[in-house]
């Protein structure tokens, strides 16, 4: 029987691994990816309520977040695009020129 | 009807003011003389309605609106007409249409803009001047006050690009501002004490009352009233303003600081004759400061070379005895030396401008001598006004110093008189002294010494000193003769005690409390101040006509007592040591340079400082790496889910 408790931790261990991605990788493409990893996992969350509550809250808010997440893909990208073509680079420790 | 007398002036001063640029001379002098000579009339015509009343009920007022209501504490604009303020309209027009027609031929060297704004300034004067005298309460008579002061202050730098003309114009200003400060805290006082700032009103509330004999309220209030006084009226200690005021033009000294403006503490005073005479302190305070200044002012006087400062000098003194006859109680005879010496002083002032036009802006008294052919209708109306301030019988001011000296003997103040009966003696010593040095003997064909730039007039007009003279200008002439006139005749509305009789109801005093029969004393007084002022003339004569190297020799003889009347008693020096270096030592070595300087700026610049110096902290936390930020950002916030958790 798969319980609420179960979702909840494959959620916490899918946004773990997120998080850690988001720091140790040195590819902005794997940091974005990273990123949708951390979304997908809040998502299951609220899936995961949604059904326990017998609720379609969590389902509605969970179509909102996927809407949020392709414009940021697309806006990601088109950043580290930008970025590419600027340095020849994916490394985000080669981006620290924005400071005072 | 009362509010067009000075609405009248203040129309002309609209009309130069705003369209004076574009005027001809002609123009603005013609709306500056009609705007007076119309007020002139509406004032007789005001005077006469007044004269048909009942002696006792002779008051009109006129309410024009109420300015300022706050609770019970209300404060109408009422101009209020009763005989002691009639004296004074009638006055002030008439005397100031004079000047205002005199000027139009003294300052025709002026541009066009320059002759419309000292019209407008004139004119403006005479509105202020006229609201003083009208006002029915204090605050009005308090605007007026101060409208007259700044008047005083724009003619007498009305020449402003001479140094001494700004100069003597700011002392002014200050100087009658310590005065004011008085009178304002009075003013204060008196509403505080009786809730109201309507004459009227006052004299009602305090008329139950029996006089003070300690140092109280009223003495208080009253001492305020007076140190206003001494500033506007130039009265020890606050009358060092007025011989400097002498750098404005000579018409504007007569109207302003000789006929008018300068009496308004004196009038002041009489106002409130009811409360004043409730504080006996403080009216032998008033009678001491007088006779003191009226001496003081007389002796400088005789040593002085400059023919305006001479009757600065004198004006200052005959405020003197004007405040002597306040201090005694003699509030008409006062008043009416206040009236008589408006005319006489007038006419001093326009003849020694007289001179001063013909002699192209020559002030000192040692380069003249010799005018009396060459300048005769000067000559003689000035030699009118200085028999008339010297006292000697069947001219104006013969009667009315004649009067307070009488009142002040018969109040029992002996000493007083037998100063103010010195002073009388000086008077006319300094005065034909002036007369001997300008209008006899020899001109000097050369300066006596290097010329003091700073005291000549900037009139300097174009046409040479010497060769052939010109005697005043018809415009001139004709106001000098009707003020000699009027110096011969002014005195002789008193006779028979008409005057006094007239200006009572205004001071309270009932009329059956003096008689004015002409009691054996009196005459003897009389006689004594006759032969006083005669004794005076027979001085001056010797030393000045018949015999100057005396003169000079007695000057050698005493001549540490000679320095100290040159110098003016170093009154102005120990004034300078005394207040003005103190606060100028204060203002800069304190307030600028310590308190400005370090505290202030310290503050200022020490904030900027410090914000600067944390932001040179906090900048290093931005560290362009977004992987940073991210971890900070991670940090946070499972620092505060833990906070929420495990609270």
């Amino acid at each position: 029987m798969v319980t609420l408790n179960h979702y909840l931790v494959l959620s916490a261990i899918l946004f773990a691994i997120g998080t850690a991605g988001v720091f140790v990788r040195r590819n902005l493409i794997t940091i974005l990816l990273s990123i949708e990893i951390m979304l997908n996992a809040v998502n299951l969350t609220f899936v995961a309520f949604g059904r326990a509550l017998g609720a379609a809250d969590g389902q509605i808010i969970v179509f909102f977040v996927m809407t949020v997440a392709a414009a940021e893909a697309a806006v990601g990208l088109a950043i580290v695009i930008g970025l590419f073509r600027h340095r020849e680079s994916l490394n985000p420790d080669s981006f620290t020129s924005l400071k005072w | 009807m009362l509010l067009l007398i000075p609405l009248l002036p203040l129309l002309g001063f609209v009309i130069n003011a705003s369209l004076g640029r574009r005027l001809s001379k002609a123009a603005s002098g013609a709306v500056a003389c009609g705007a007076m000579l119309v007020s002139f009339l509406v004032s007789l015509a005001a005077v006469w309605q007044l004269l048909a009343l009942e002696p006792e009920a002779r008051a009109i007022s006129n309410r024009a609106y109420t300015w300022i209501t706050s609770g019970d504490f209300s404060i109408p604009v009422t101009l209020r007409l009763d005989p002691l303020a009639a004296v004074m309209i009638l006055v002030v027009t008439g005397i100031g249409s004079l000047i205002h027609i005199y000027s139009t031929a003294y300052m025709h060297e002026e541009t066009d803009p320059e002759y419309a704004r000292y019209f407008s300034y004139l004119n403006l004067f005479a509105a202020f001047m006229l609201v003083l005298v009208l006002g029915a309460n204090f605050l009005v008579m308090f605007v007026g006050w101060e409208g007259v002061g700044l008047c005083s202050y724009l003619l007498i730098g009305f020449w402003f690009e001479k140094k001494s003309a700004a100069d003597a114009g700011k002392k002014a200003f200050i100087v009658n501002r310590i005065g004011d400060y008085g009178f304002l805290l009075g003013m204060l006082l008196i509403f505080a004490r009786f809730g109201t700032l309507d004459f009227q009103e006052v004299a009602r509330a305090i008329a139950p009352l029996s006089p003070e004999r300690a140092f109280g309220t009223i003495s208080t209030i009253t001492l305020l009233l007076f140190i206003g006084a001494t500033g506007k009226s130039a009265q020890i200690p606050l009358y060092i303003w007025l011989p400097d005021a002498m750098e404005g033009p000579t018409p504007v000294s007569a109207l302003i600081h000789a006929a008018t403006m300068v009496t308004a503490g004196v009038y002041m005073i009489g106002r409130n004759a009811v409360l004043f005479s409730h504080a006996p302190a403080t009216l032998a305070i008033i009678a001491i400061i007088g006779v003191a200044t009226a001496l003081m002012a007389a002796t400088i006087g005789l040593v002085q070379n400059d023919i305006k400062r001479v009757l600065a000098y004198s004006t200052v003194s005959q405020l003197g005895y004007m405040f002597l006859a306040m201090g005694v109680g003699a509030y008409a005879a006062g008043i009416f030396h206040l009236y008589t010496h408006a005319f006489f002083k007038a006419l001093l002032f326009l003849g020694s401008g007289a001179v001063i036009h013909a002699l192209a802006g020559e002030q000192d008294l040692r380069r003249m001598g010799g005018l009396k052919n060459e300048l005769p209708i000067t000559f003689w109306t000035f030699l009118i006004g200085a028999i008339a301030i010297s006292g000697v019988p069947g001219f104006a001011g013969f009667f009315s110093k004649d009067e307070i000296l009488a009142k002040t003997f018969t109040s029992g103040h002996t000493l007083l008189w037998t100063i103010g009966l010195l002073t009388s003696l000086l008077t006319a010593i300094y005065m034909f002294r002036l007369v001997f040095l300008a209008f006899y003997g020899q001109r000097a064909p050369e300066p006596v010494r290097p010329a003091h730039p700073e005291e000549e007039e900037p009139a300097a007009h174009a046409h040479e000193h010497h060769g052939h003279l010109h005697d005043a200008p018809p415009a001139m002439a004709i106001v000098l003769i009707v003020l000699a006139i009027g110096s011969v005749l002014a005195g002789y509305v008193s006779l028979g005690g008409r005057f006094e009789k007239f200006l009572d109801p205004s001071f309270g005093v009932q009329a059956a409390e003096h008689s004015s029969t002409e009691s054996s004393p009196e005459l003897a007084l009389m006689l004594v101040s006759v032969v006083v002022a005669f004794a005076g003339i027979g001085v001056a004569t010797y030393f000045f006509l018949r015999h100057r190297r005396a003169a000079d020799a007695l000057a050698d003889r005493f001549s540490g007592v000679h320095r100290v009347l040159a110098n003016k008693y170093y009154v102005d020096e120990v004034y300078d040591a005394a207040v003005v270096q103190p606060i100028r030592l204060a203002s800069e070595d304190a307030l600028w340079k310590t308190i400005d300087v370090r505290v202030i700026d310290g503050a200022v610049n020490g904030a900027g400082e410090t914000v600067g110096g944390m932001s040179e902290l906090l900048r290093r936390l931005q560290t362009g790496s977004v992987r940073s930020y991210a971890a900070s950002l991670f940090v946070g916030v499972v620092l505060i889910l833990g906070y929420y958790l495990w609270r």
